[in-house]
């Protein structure tokens, strides 16, 4: 048993079945890449790990725990933190507000030591701050805490979303395409970057990717889908070769 | 500055100002800077829900009845027994007493008002939980026209007077402390993520659905203090003062201020009373100019006179993409 | 079980009309995303309009006894609110989607009138106040000011609430503040079908609603135009990209919206023919709890949903709770939502994330 433990899902919209009694297993420390061609699901996988879509049939577990009928925030509060494909930072705040908002729900203020402003308080807004300070350093955002996050570039807002998610203090961290619009050169550095994140922070990542070269370089097992099932699951050489994999990216395309 | 340094200065300067106010500027002058104040608590609490956690409410006028003829039935039938008990107090002072728990009773009621309309903004978006908050205050409205006890259709009179300069200012006072610091702390934090995009804010373990009634739950008792206040003021209540025009007078006070700020809702609540009490000579003439301004002003300006400016920082108003 | 049929058809023809005003606010909701306030006061100002045409003299002696007057009347009043509904649009709503002229001029020019009156009260002050608004309103747009695009649909909705405010003002300044009595445009004969009474305004009601209605579902399901509408609805980008005049579809769909409550107005005024400026108010915001009950933005919900809000208030009076009715149509809102929280007819979507 893994630490996530996706089983039998299912998810329906309409009489579009976008993903087909699906397993998958992560286990500690992994680093699991999760491919397939444009539609195949992926996203949706994502959605019904961090409880965004009910499934329709079939479990998740998070640590033995079942999550598949929590709402988002218990999961988030459980372990899983997500970054999203197309880039949902909060508009009307701050870089450092951003990934404050995220540490928020691993401290304990009561609505009383807020509105009185206690010492217990700024004692933990301190730490709040100072932690996300910390992650911003971590990808280089550190220099534009005060910034609106809606005005740092693409690249920038991609990372961000990253040092938000890592604020929650994520058991399992999931990423959405975290190098679109990047080019070769900063996806393989972002690559590392995420290589890092997992050893230094001892979480387990699923990461989504398009680009089946980055995944290949980074990940040490990857599953592949194709209309919402798996046709493919392995390390990257054993994936590369199969002739499944290439059928489903060549037919998609 | 110590905190009980700041509040016992304001207690006195507002003491001071209480006893000689009247007499500088006049009773009708003193009458509108009071309506001034109560319409300041309503706004500045209206925009936590609809500046800050992004909601759509346009049924304050709801909450602030219930405060009113809570804190009013209260005193009205209390009064003689909590007289009584506090006999030993010089008048002033029961006065006071009689007025706190007229107070307390209506935060509470309208708290508990705020809460049971907060649950349905769990499941209903937009324009929809619009139109619930809409109704929630058009059936308070009609339910109290229907309770003799408080007066029905022919109104609530006999309410002593008990509010004045000071304590619509203090409530004043207290009201904006306690929005600025909530809306900068993780709380306030939390309201603004739900606006800007509840997903990721879910996401991110903010729990939207206790973050929003939460702002429901605190806005309506605000409300429901301006209630008292008033009522014990103007010693009458009318289910007509707190027909749904009322929310949108409310709502217009938030919005051209600037939705989202603090200031921008104090702003426009000076702006929007004083504006109509002073050209009143001129009927609903006036409100036909109101209204145009009030077009112009959505047009040309539509984030409000202010914006979301405050004095302590500026920040950007939410680019609602919803 | 009489009474109970009686009342079944006195609340059709309550509810038709109400459906009638509802249809507006889901179509304009459809295209624009708008709750627009201001269409219930539309309502008042489509039976004002009424009034007025039936007091015309010549038109005067031809109604009440023929045919032709009645329709005279209605179709009057029906292009009448369609023309203000259109000035609504374009100069409320239109400013904030894109480029527009003389938005400041028109709006200047209101107030300046609105500012003689209040300053001179005189004609002449009025038709002052107006050029001078009108002029520094050209004035200030050759300096290049410009409407702001509205990114957020609160500000159009305070627009709304500002239309229909000066509307409801401006209607207590011309039309005057006292109600008036709206005149009999049709003969009144009662008749009896087995143990029902019914009168000649009821089934007039019922069958004109009837017809209009079913107007309206050709326009929108069958014509070029309505087919435009039905594009811009699901999709206002898209329909533009398709190249499709977005602006006169949403000209056009107000027009209709419009013509709609005018009719549901004279309607509305044959049953109870007091009219004042604030009639609308309540009127309107019933329609519009219809529009949501039936799912906002489809068209054969808000016919259900007025039926439904029209038959509930109709039993409820009828059944010794008339002083609860104005809460009803809420109730039924609050309790159908908290079931079926996109409307009857609505379609619960979920958001692509
Ligand atoms: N909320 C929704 N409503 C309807 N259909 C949806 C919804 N979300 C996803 N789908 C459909 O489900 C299928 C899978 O979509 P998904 O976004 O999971 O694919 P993906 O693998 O992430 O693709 P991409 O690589 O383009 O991001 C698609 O056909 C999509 O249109
Ligand atoms: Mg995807």
């Amino acid at each position: 048993m893994g630490i996530l433990d996706v089983r039998n899902c299912t998810k329906r919209f309409g009489g579009l079945v976008a993903v087909k009694a699906l397993n998958m297993c992560l286990n500690q420390g992994d680093l699991y890449g999760l491919i397939g061609p444009n539609g195949a699901g992926k996203t949706t996988v994502f959605n019904l790990i961090t409880g965004v879509y009910k499934t329709d049939e079939g479990s998740i577990e998070l640590d033995g725990r079942t999550i598949h009928r929590s709402k988002p925030s218990s999961i988030a509060r459980l372990g899983i933190s997500r970054t999203f494909q197309n880039i949902r930072l909060f508009r009307s705040m701050t870089v450092l507000e951003n990934v404050k908002v995220a540490r928020h729900m691993r401290k304990k203020q009561g609505i009383v030591d807020a509105i009185v402003r206690t010492r217990h308080l700024k004692t933990e807004e301190d730490e709040i701050e100072r932690d996300a300070m910390n992650l911003l350093k971590i990808f280089n955002l550190d220099a534009r805490a005060d910034e609106l996050a809606f005005n740092l570039p693409y690249g920038s807002q991609r990372r961000l979303e990253i040092a938000r998610a890592l604020a929650t203090s994520p058991k399992v961290l999931l990423l959405d395409e975290p190098a679109a619009g990047m080019n070769p050169h900063e996806s393989l550095e972002l690559m590392r970057l995420i290589r890092s994140i997992r050893d230094e922070f001892h979480i387990t990542i699923l990461l989504v990717e398009h680009n089946m070269k980055v995944v290949m370089g980074v990940c040490e097992k990857i599953q592949v889908i194709d209309y919402g099932e798996t046709i493919a699951l392995g390390t990257p050489k054993e994936i590369q070769g199969n002739p499944k994999v290439i059928e489903a990216y060549l037919g998609g395309a | 500055m110590k905190k009980w340094v700041f509040w016992l200065a304001a207690l006195v300067v507002l003491a001071a100002m209480e006893s000689s106010l009247r007499g500088l500027i006049g009773a009708y002058n003193y009458q509108i800077v009071i309506l001034v104040g109560i319409n300041i608590i309503l706004a500045v609490s209206l925009n936590l829900i609809n500046g800050y956690t992004g909601q759509f409410s346009i049924g304050h006028a709801g909450f602030y009845a219930v405060g009113a003829y809570t804190s009013a039935s209260v005193v009205v039938y209390g009064g003689p027994a909590i007289r009584a008990a506090t006999a030993f107090l010089p008048q002033t002072a029961q006065n006071a007493v009689l007025l706190l728990l007229g107070i307390i009773a209506a935060a509470i009621a309208a708290g508990i008002a705020g809460w049971a309309v907060g649950i349905p903004s769990l499941r209903l978006r937009g324009d929809y939980l619009a139109i619930v908050t809409l109704g929630f205050g058009e059936i308070i409205r009609v339910l109290i026209l229907n309770i003799d006890a408080i007066g029905g259709a022919r109104g609530f009179s006999g309410i002593p007077q008990l509010s004045n300069f000071f304590w619509v200012y203090l409530g004043v006072l207290i009201t904006v402390v306690t929005v600025h610091n909530l809306v900068n702390s993780s709380y306030g934090r939390a309201f603004i993520s739900i606006r800007d995009d509840e997903i990721a804010a879910e996401a991110m373990g903010v729990d939207t659905t206790r973050f929003k009634v939460m702002s429901f739950v605190i806005s309506s008792m605000f409300a429901g203090i301006a209630g008292s206040l008033f009522g014990h003021y103007t010693m009458y209540l009318h289910p007509n003062s707190f027909l749904f025009t009322t929310s949108f007078y409310l709502i217009i006070m938030v919005v051209v201020g600037g939705l989202g700020s603090i200031e921008g809702a104090i702003l426009g609540a000076v702006l929007v009373t004083v504006l109509l009490e002073v050209f009143r000579e001129f009927g609903a003439f006036r409100l036909v100019n109101f209204s145009i301004l009030l077009v112009l002003i959505m047009i040309y300006r539509p984030q409000g006179l202010l914006g979301a400016w405050t004095l302590f920082r500026t920040r950007k108003p939410a680019p609602a993409t919803k | 079980m009489e009474t109970f049929l009686q009342q079944v058809i006195n609340g059709i023809s309550q509810g038709s009309a109400y459906a009638l005003i509802a249809l507006g606010y889901t179509m304009v909701y459809g295209v624009l995303r708008l709750i627009n306030f201001a269409h219930g006061d539309v309502y008042m100002f489509g039976a004002f309009m009424g009034y007025y045409l039936a007091n015309i003299p010549w038109i005067k002696s031809g109604v009440g006894t023929s045919a032709a007057g009645a329709v005279f009347v209605m179709l009057g009043a029906m292009v009448l609110s369609a023309g203000l509904g259109i000035l609504i649009e374009r100069f409320a709503y239109r400013p904030g989607r894109g480029p527009t002229r003389f938005t400041l001029a028109f709006w200047l020019g209101l107030l300046g009138a609105g500012g003689g009156q209040m300053a001179g009260q005189t004609f002449t002050s009025v038709v002052l106040g107006a050029f001078a608004g009108i002029a520094a309103g050209v004035v200030l747009e050759l300096l290049g000011i410009r409407p702001v695009r509205q990114e957020s649909r609160l500000a159009l909705l305070i627009i709304a609430i500002g239309v229909s405010l000066f509307l409801e003002n401006g209607g207590q300044q011309a039309f005057g503040a006292d109600p008036k009595f709206f005149p009999q445009i049709i003969p009144t004969t009662s008749f009896k079908v087995g143990p029902l009474d019914l009168d000649s305004q009821r089934v007039i009601v019922l069958l004109v609603s009837l017809v209009l209605m079913v107007v309206l579902n050709i326009i929108v399901n069958y014509t070029k135009t309505g087919k435009a509408m039905r594009a811009v609805s699901f999709n206002l980008d898209a329909a533009k990209l398709m190249g499709i005049n977005t602006d006169r579809i949403i000209a056009f769909t107000f027009a209709l919206g419009s013509a709609l409550a005018a009719a549901g107005g004279i309607l509305v005024s044959l049953l109870y023919p007091r009219i004042d400026p604030l009639m609308g108010v309540m009127p309107g915001l019933k329609a519009f709890v219809a529009a949501v009950l039936g799912g906002i933005g489809n068209i054969p919900g808000a016919m259900i949903g007025g039926l439904i809000i029209g038959m509930a208030e109709v039993m409820a009076v009828g059944y010794g709770q008339s002083t609860y009715r104005d809460a009803i149509a809420f109730v039924i809102l609050v309790l159908i939502l908290l079931l079926r929280p996109a409307g009857i007819m609505g379609k619960g979507m979920i958001e692509k994330v």
